[in-house]
């Protein structure tokens, strides 16, 4: 038998290491000029700053490091960047696009 | 199916462009053949069904797969009937996934082997979506009119989980199963899926023929609401939820297909390119054939793509209406298959004149205690007498 699917909700907190499940996809369009993330029977559009954060969701980083790059890249406060990340990424954790 | 496959925005931004209104659509639809083991009572396909050897070739299918990228279709959906019946579906799915679309596969379940989903999955596919008919298999089994179905199904999840692919369950809901509802629902977590569509049966084609015998009451529906409400609270983050509801006991009618071609194209087996699964019956209405036009050409200039696309085809109630562009008038075919004029608003609409006739059906037939028997889906069915018992 195979072994059971996760049954379980994904919280995202800062010392998560988020990622993309294998089917969900990070993709440029060319003919559209932009990103989407495809999913299954969904297709989401992340905005710029959304894309960056999503390309360093490979499993090895955390959060927080995250929040580290993003901070230093917009010249913006840690604690309000990663309370944004967090939030992002937690709602699409309960939409199954991010793992952690 | 879903009837659309809608677009989600991850945060907010002014500078992103607005998918819906790029002019290439999201979606394909492909009906690789009509050919189905089951014979559910509610089936999508049009009540004249496309015989076998009428069915595209594997190359002209391929060649579709190359053109829909270029075009920039994002996702195709194989479906059918029963898609897995087709040897070829390897075939295809390869190329699919080769040219870069994200690959759903749409399967009643009962015909795949093993192997072959081990295969499929190899060549890329990304997704499986697996219908039930209900999860007591005497209903199952009456409903589909094909003797131990369910136990397939649970032996299709239990592949699609060894192989780690991502599972949709598609569960069609109507009066025969409704009271099972939360049994549906467990039974998509104890199959590992990651999503549920509860889909209020959409009465069109056989569904319509059926009505009788399919729609909810009124009280049904609202419980189900609930259950589902309660159900999606209890497992965020492990079951995703796309609730369909019945447009009878709606007060403003979907967007269907998310707009008449702007979102989504229909491929019929043979070949016919329509603007959604239904198109087939509205009148007045020219159908191109990928054998004879590019699809590019067909979803750009194709009169049947034109003729309901956007808001200019619109008459009264629906073009003073601020919902105009919301819900584009609701559905053509069901302003057609009741009102007899696919230019009216959809009756489903409170601002329809045909709305109280409308909820007025749905309410008689739902209140009959013995509904009528089954038309069953199959080859010349619509024509037979009635034969189920």
């Amino acid at each position: 038998m195979a072994a059971p699917a996760q049954r379980t909700r994904t919280i995202i907190e800062a010392s998560s290491k988020p990622h993309l499940p294998a089917h969900i996809k990070l993709r440029h369009d060319a003919g559209r000029g932009r990103w989407h993330v495809l999913a299954p029977e969904r297709v989401f559009e992340p905005d710029p700053i959304a894309v960056e954060i999503l390309k360093h969701c490979d499993g090895d980083k955390t959060v927080q490091a995250i929040a580290e790059i993003m901070a230093v890249e917009y010249n913006a406060p840690l604690a309000d960047i990663t309370a944004d990340i967090i939030s992002m990424l937690q709602e699409l954790a309960d939409k199954g696009v991010v793992r952690a | 199916m879903n009837e659309i496959m809608p677009t989600e925005k991850i945060a907010e931004s002014s500078e992103a462009a607005d998918l819906s209104c790029a002019r290439a659509p999201v979606g394909m639809l492909c009906e690789l053949t009509h050919r189905c083991p089951l014979q559910c009572p509610y089936c999508s396909n049009p009540l004249e069904l496309d015989r076998v050897n009428s069915e595209l070739s594997t190359e002209v299918w391929q060649d579709v797969m190359r053109q829909a990228a270029d075009l920039g279709i994002l996702q195709i959906h194989l479906s059918g009937g029963e898609p897995t019946v087709r040897k070829d579906l390897e075939e295809i799915v390869e190329v699919a996934a080769k040219v870069g679309l994200y690959t759903n596969l749409i399967t009643a379940g009962v015909t795949l082997t093993r192997d072959r989903l081990k295969r499929l999955k190899e060549l890329g596919l990304d997704h499986v979506q697996l219908s039930i008919q209900d999860v007591d298999d005497a209903n199952a089994e009456k409903i589909s009119a094909y003797k131990n179905g369910l136990q397939k199904k649970r032996e299709l999840g239990a592949w699609v989980r060894e192989f780690d692919m991502p599972l949709t369950i598609n569960a069609p809901i109507h009066r025969l199963n409704i009271e099972n509802l939360p049994n549906i629902i467990d039974f998509a977590v104890e199959m590992g899926a990651g999503r549920i569509e509860v889909a209020n049966i959409q009465y069109y084609a056989w569904a319509l023929k059926n009505r009788a015998a399919l729609m909810p009451t009124r009280a049904q529906v609202m419980k189900s609401a609930e259950i589902v409400e309660e159900a999606k609270a209890r497992l965020k983050g492990i079951l995703v939820f796309d609730f369909v509801v019945p447009d009878y006991y709606a007060k403003t009618p979907k967007p269907c297909m998310g707009g008449w071609g702007k979102g989504i194209m229909n491929i019929t087996p043979q070949g016919r390119v329509l603007p959604c699964h239904a198109a087939e019956s509205v009148p007045g209405l020219e159908f191109d054939n990928v054998k004879d036009k590019r699809l590019a050409d067909i979803w750009l200039n194709g009169q049947a793509f034109q003729k309901y696309r956007g808001t200019s085809w619109m008459k009264e109630p629906c073009k003073s209406c601020p919902r105009a562009e919301i819900d584009f008038g609701g559905c053509r075919c069901q302003a057609m298959a009741f009102t007899g004029d696919p230019t009216n608003t959809d009756p489903a609409c409170k601002f329809s004149p045909h709305h109280a006739a409308f909820v007025a059906a749905a309410e008689s037939e739902s209140g009959v205690q013995t509904p009528p028997p089954f038309v069953y889906r199959r080859l010349g069915g619509a024509k037979e007498k009635v034969t189920a018992e």
